[in-house]
């Protein structure tokens, strides 16, 4: 047999497979093949290695090697330069914003240098397709361990390792545990809410289709905690890789007895079933998200009672959102004692982000607890992408508010962002630039609220629509102070009646919005001016005559014959005519046309 | 019982253990607004999603506020109902209803008996915030021969579907769409017409605005008292003079009997009859075929399918022609009431009149709006003329004798005409849930055994539980019988004798909750039960007090099958008191 | 009324398909999600042969197909364009990407152009941020984009 003396890591993830990572395997696999080698290097497709920004990423094990941006096209240099010569090929290498250096390998990237990964451990680096290398790095050594233990002595790790929800809420899991297994019912059900629909957020997605049997194992774990033999995933039928990879995953823990009958030689049964979501961001609210599991209407109902009283069909389920569970197999592996030494008084671990935006480093990465913003968006996020200035970053996705430059030094945590006036919710963290509109960016989210209200509640149905409207007049020029007041109270009743989480923090990006950049809105009221020159109807565009040469391109190309003016004169344009199309601007090449 | 102590606007109350706040306010005088809530608790009817968020209250240390319909009082439980966050909240959410709600409120149907403009009163809304192009949510319309859908006033308080779906398991309407659009409609937004909709209009009956009303015949009945040339004939069914009161402020439960056919003559009408006289037709040949199946069917004949099933209810009659076509020989071939009413009156009344079956115009006072589909069904005419015109509901008729300046309550009490006026008690309680199978077992066991009643009153029939069951003893035969009312009770009771669960000789259904009492066509009784409950007694009392209480003594019905049919179940009764059912499966 | 007529042969498929998830109304999703994958779509004639093999209200069935957003009751074009609308794409510019999309094709979201090649939706976060602003054609992902880019792209689908 031939020991296998090489390893390259190819990127599986949506974003890198976008970026044409499969041809890519198949390139590498080719000239492997005709240099020889494919017995003694092989190629692994892994989950998401987080650094997004820079993929398709190749990574070469054992010297940790760090390629970007790879194309097909290159798999024969790497090939020939790198597993025959062993010549690194420096052109791919992550080339370091500021020293203009190229950085080798991962372990010296900042990128990677302030992450601790505790849910993402093995994503990007085991074929996630393969249950064995999931053995190989302690995988289900956890549920072995829970399995010797009695359900309270495992529940009770839980509770002291402090992990808390990382759906949004941040409820103790422990607790949640607990509860569901004192409920008694003939039938109990552990429920993975893999619905992730924060607009932006890509944390869950990313384990499922990097390490899907970690969360198979934890759903087990849990299982045995409160006495459930069933677990459903109810998962986005927009995530096809991440389905597919569940599948495998769980097919392959039958296969391996672990899941199904007398796992592991104990008495204990659980088997896992997959549940489509249908495109419903409130299917993220657990009630909502039972509902849509028995085949409703996502619409969430009252609590209480909670599911962990009456759930899916009436029977106690306990719901956990993915990267919840993703921690569960650590700490019973590594000890609550380590867990919870990481991490703040009140919030322990870490945190997974979807970091993007207006910044370099797009991604996915995750930080203890307390880290703060701008260690997160200047030092792993590697600052404002084309040298812009940053003006705010958006938490907690649609339910979530936008942190100005004063909130930099905030160390994250569930309560600090809150206080905030954000939260943290499933982890997108959106990084805006000056020239982000922040009326336009709480339009945005409202837009995306009234799109997914499910319309049960008159506060949620009503009001959002209302927001919306009354941002899109203010976006037009049209707001009056009497708006900005109508805002405000709006904001305050929504949060105050909506029924659901959904329609309780909906107002957040507008509260938000209005608290720390009032100005903005003032200026588009009074002024009827947008400082960022975002909002359509509030730009005017305007040619310098000093440096217009009176080329004729603008009027040429203006589609409503606004520009006027004779050769080599410089021209003017009627602003009543102007659709604010923008063409001009684009076209001048004197820059003679600005933007006011 | 477990108790808690809480106090409610600076008010101590105690409290049983799972009370909501809106019930424990209501204990101490407080009265919470509410809209989408609704709790007919002498029925087992509630409708709860906690939807509208009007009844919100303050509960000290929560975050947000609290829906007080449906959330449990806790022991120390510190509530404010009416603080200025509270009011604020309360008033804006009224806003924004408003923001997406037609402002027609003059021309509305709905007009004076609307729960949201009751409300917007109430919360003292005076203006809502504009804003410009400020969207509102449109949508089809569709009048169907009962009633009509104009959803644009919809506000998703749900208690139709759940009266369609959860208590009459139609399953025509859900809710449909999502965020602003969502409402409650047929599939597809289409017409009721082309659902399962059965027309029982409860969906009508619980509506708090004027989204879903009953489809207004007064005027077609307006034009015919007016024209010369007709003779215009009326009947009320039982259920109406036990709530027609209402609409004349007087306490539900007062039965108005004589003023109604007062009123009813004032109104023009040529003869003041009563459906009450058609009942105790319906239970001569309802009755007679029942004896005649169980006399087969007792004697060993296994063709014979039991239970015998009531069909005078109209919406039961579409159920079971839509849900159970396979048992379309089962029900009784009895038409209802109001169909025998027309059929003999366009004939036996037509002939002793000397009027052109044409001229004569029977309308017909209901307290259901399925009973406006039912007179329209092709087998209920003759050559296209149909045997009952037009049927107005309860609160229709009020509308008519408000129009007509009629004084309602100083009318003085007078009696229905002969020969169709003459009623028995047995008649009376065709109204309420259990009346019809004990006006049929007061017939048939005389009929039966050949004796006397010792004692009339069947109290085991009787009540207002979705499903009774009894078994009367005819001289040593147990006859079993089923009750139920409302369409899923009468869903379950099917479906327990499919499975062997139950085995009855005969069985009554209606449609409605505690039976015509409870029908849609009957003033509003805006989520209070104890209102069906004082209609249920009323009828009871009628026919306490009717000297006559067996439908085979009623002189009248006597000289009618002696006049005209021969006897009950002849070739005449055939061919004008008897039906057939069609199957109409739909999903 | 019904603007399309089932083959017995479609019939036939959708009550396997409701049939495979033993015809139960906790599974209308799962069976939602099977059909509109095999026949494109949902008419209103599909939806009734479903509710009839699950034994629910159509009504119901109309409810749930209008709730979600992946069920859709018109075909898609030959080539469905998706544009992402996530956060991530929307500050890198996904609204003009949209706009040149509309002028492009000349049509709305929601809508297929007459010749039947494309149609134009919006969804949620694909999850490609990276490649922000990202826009599907089919199951090709392109990012980023920008409306110069558009032209050129959809040429290679005329």
């Amino acid at each position: 047999m031939v020991q296998v003396k090489m390893h390259l890591l190819v990127c599986g993830g949506t974003g890198c497979r976008a970026s044409e990572s499969k041809r890519l395997v198949d390139e590498l696999n080719a000239q492997l093949q005709a240099n020889g080698l494919a017995d003694e290097v092989k190629v692994v497709i892994t989950g998401c290695f987080g650094f997004c920004e820079k993929g398709p990423i190749v990574k070469v094990i054992p010297d940790n090697t760090f390629y970007t941006k790879v194309k097909p096209e290159d798999a024969e240099e790497i090939v020939k330069e790198h597993v025959l010569k062993g010549r690194k090929v420096t052109r791919l290498l992550y080339e370091d914003p500021e020293t203009k250096t190229h950085v080798s390998d991962s372990k010296h990237m900042e990128f990677y240098q302030k992450q601790v990964r505790i849910a993402l451990r093995n994503c990007g680096f085991i074929d996630p397709e393969n249950i064995e290398e999931y053995i190989v790095r302690d995988g289900y050594a956890a549920l072995g361990k829970v399995l010797a233990m009695t359900p309270a002595e495992a529940i009770d790790i839980v509770k002291k390792s402090g992990l808390r929800g990382r759906g949004g809420a941040g409820f103790p899991t422990g607790l949640k545990w607990e509860i569901a297994s004192k409920n008694k019912a003939d039938q109990k059900y552990v429920v993975c809410n893999a619905d992730e629909g924060d607009p932006g957020a890509f944390m869950d997605r990313s384990i499922l289709e990097g390490d899907p049997n970690s969360i198979v194992e934890a759903m087990a774990i849990c299982g045995y905690c409160i006495g459930a033999t069933k677990g459903l995933i109810y998962i986005r039928a927009e995530y096809p890789l991440a389905i597919k990879r569940l599948q495998v995953a769980i097919g392959q823990a039958r296969e391996f007895g672990l899941l199904g009958n007398n796992m592991l030689g104990s008495d204990f049964n659980f088997d896992i079933e997959l549940r489509y979501g249908a495109g419903a961001f409130v299917c993220g609210e657990e009630t909502a998200l039972i509902h849509s599991m028995e085949g409703k209407r996502g619409e969430p109902t009252i609590k209480p009672p909670f599911p962990a009283e009456a759930g899916f069909l009436g029977k106690p389920s306990n719901v956990n959102n993915v990267e919840t569970f993703a921690n569960i197999p650590a700490i019973f592996l590594k000890g609550w004692e380590w867990f919870s030494s990481i991490g703040t008084e009140k919030s322990k671990g870490t945190k997974v982000f979807a970091l993007a935006g207006k910044i370099n480093n797009v991604g996915l990465i995750e930080v203890p607890m307390g880290t703060t913003l701008r260690e997160v968006i200047f030092e792993i996020g590697g600052g404002i992408k084309g040298g812009k200035k940053f003006k705010a970053v958006q938490t907690g996705g649609p339910s979530g508010g936008c942190l100005t430059e004063a909130h930099l030094d905030t160390p994250i945590d569930y309560d600090n962002l809150i206080a905030a006036g954000s939260m943290m919710g499933s982890g997108g963290m959106i990084v805006m630039d000056e020239d982000d509109c922040m009326v336009s960016v709480a339009k945005f989210y409202l837009d995306f609220i009234v799109g997914e209200s499910c319309g049960k509640c008159a506060p949620c149905r009503i009001g959002n629509k209302r927001m919306h409207e009354t941002l899109e007049k203010i976006c037009q020029g049209k707001g009056t102070m009497e708006d900005l007041d109508y805002l405000d109270n709006l904001s305050k009743v929504i949060k105050d009646t909506a029924l659901c989480g959904l329609g309780q923090t909906s107002p957040n990006p507008v509260l938000s919005t209005m608290q720390y950049f009032r100005d903005e809105y003032l200026a588009h009221v009074i002024d009827k001016k947008c400082p960022a020159g975002r909002c359509k109807a509030l730009k005017s565009y305007v040619i310098n005559a000093d440096k217009c040469m009176g080329c004729t391109l603008c009027a040429k190309n203006c589609p409503v014959s606004a520009i006027t003016g004779d050769k080599k004169v410089p021209h003017v344009i009627d602003q009543a005519k102007c659709i604010k199309c923008g063409t001009c601007y684009e076209k001048c090449k004197f820059g003679a046309i600005e933007i006011r | 019982m477990e108790t808690i102590k809480l106090t409610i606007d600076n008010t101590p109350v105690e409290t049983e253990k799972g009370t909501t706040i809106y019930q424990a306010a209501k204990k101490v005088g407080i009265n919470i607004p509410a809209l989408c809530y609704m709790n007919l608790e002498h029925l087992g009817i509630k409708n709860c999603p906690g939807a509208c968020r009007i009844c919100v209250v303050d509960v000290a240390g929560r975050r947000n506020l609290a829906p007080s319909c449906s959330t449990a009082c806790m022991e120390g439980m510190v509530v404010k109902t009416n603080t200025p966050r509270v009011l604020n909240a309360r008033k804006t959410v009224m806003e924004l209803i408003l923001s997406d709600h037609p402002k027609d409120c003059l021309i509305c149907p709905a007009n004076g008996q609307c729960e949201l403009q009751a409300l917007a009163a109430t919360l003292g809304v005076r203006e809502i915030h504009a804003v410009e192009n400020a969207a509102v949510s449109t949508y089809r319309k569709d009048a169907s021969p009962s009633l009509k859908r104009d959803m644009d006033k919809c506000i998703m308080c749900r208690r139709c579907e759940t009266m369609c779906n959860d208590v009459q398991t139609v399953g025509a309407l859900s809710a449909i769409n999502r965020g602003f659009m969502a409402v409650v409609s047929p599939a597809f937004e289409q017409d009721l017409i082309n659902s399962p909709c059965t027309f029982c209009g409860q969906c009508v009956a619980v509506c708090p605005t004027g989204a879903l009303t009953e489809v207004d015949d007064t005027p077609k009945v307006i034009r015919a008292l007016a024209d010369p040339t007709k003779t215009v004939v009326v009947q009320t069914a039982p259920a109406v003079r036990a709530a027609l009161g209402e609409e004349f402020g007087l306490k539900p439960g007062t039965r108005v009997t004589g003023k109604m056919a007062a009123a009813l003559r004032r109104l023009g009408f040529d003869k003041v009859f009563d459906t009450d006289f058609a009942a105790d037709l319906t239970i001569m040949e309802e009755g007679t075929e029942l004896l005649t199946r169980l006399s087969k069917f007792l004697g060993g004949d296994k063709s014979v399918r039991l239970p015998i099933m009531t069909s005078c209810c109209p919406a039961w009659v579409n159920f079971f022609e839509t849900y159970y076509p396979e048992m379309l020989d089962v029900p009784s071939t009895a038409k209802s009431p109001q169909q025998m009413f027309g059929a003999i009156a366009k004939t036996y009344f037509a002939d002793k009149m000397k009027v052109n079956r044409k001229d004569l115009v029977v309308v017909s006072v209901m307290p259901c709006l399925a009973k406006k589909y039912e007179c329209q069904r092709n087998e209920f005419k003759v050559d296209g003329n149909p045997d009952v015109d037009y049927a107005i509901s309860t609160r229709e008729l009020a509308h008519l004798i408000k129009m007509a300046n009629i004084d309602f309550n100083s009318l003085p009490d007078e009696d229905f005409d002969q020969p169709l006026g003459e009623s028995t008690g047995a008649a009376v309680i065709f109204g309420t849930t259990g009346g019809v199978i004990e006006a049929a077992v007061r017939t048939a066991y005389e009929i039966f055994t050949g004796k006397k009643l010792d004692k009339i009153d069947f109290t085991e029939l009787r009540g207002l539980e979705g499903i009774r069951t009894a078994s009367i003893d005819f001289n040593g035969t147990m006859i079993n019988i089923g009750i139920a009312h409302q369409l899923g009770n009468a869903r379950k009771l099917l479906d327990g004798i499919r499975s062997g669960m139950y085995n009855f000789h005969a069985i009554e259904i209606m449609a409605c909750p505690g039976g015509c009492i409870g029908g849609a066509g009957q003033p509003y009784h805006h989520g209070h039960s104890e209102i069906i409950s004082a209609r249920h007694n009323a009828i009871y009392k009628e026919d306490e007090e009717k000297t006559i209480r067996k439908s085979h003594e009623n002189p009248y019905i006597i000289k009618l099958y002696e006049e005209f049919l021969g006897k009950p179940m002849s070739e005449m009764s055939h061919h004008l008191l008897h039906t057939h059912y069609f199957d109409k499966h739909k999903v | 009324m019904s603007n399309i007529k089932l083959h017995d042969s479609q019939i036939r498929q959708i009550k396997d398909i409701c049939a495979s998830y033993g015809n139960k109304p906790g599974e209308l999703i799962n069976v939602l999600h099977t059909t509109q994958g095999v026949f494109g779509y949902l008419p209103e004639e599909v939806q009734r042969e479903i509710a009839k093999n699950l034994n629910i209200p159509v009504a119901k069935v109309y409810g749930v197909v209008t709730f979600y957003s992946f069920f859709t009751m018109k075909p898609k074009g030959e080539h469905a364009i998706s544009l992402c609308l996530g956060t991530a794409c929307y500050v890198r510019g996904a609204e003009g990407v949209l706009d040149e999309l509309k002028k492009q094709l000349g049509i709305e979201v929601g809508q297929v152009t007459p010749d039947g090649k494309f149609s134009l939706d919006c969804l949620r976060c694909v999850g490609a941020c990276g490649l922000a602003p990202v826009v599907l054609i089919g199951d090709k992902v392109y990012g980023r984009l920008d409306p110069s880019k558009v032209k050129e792209i959809l040429a290679n689908y005329r």
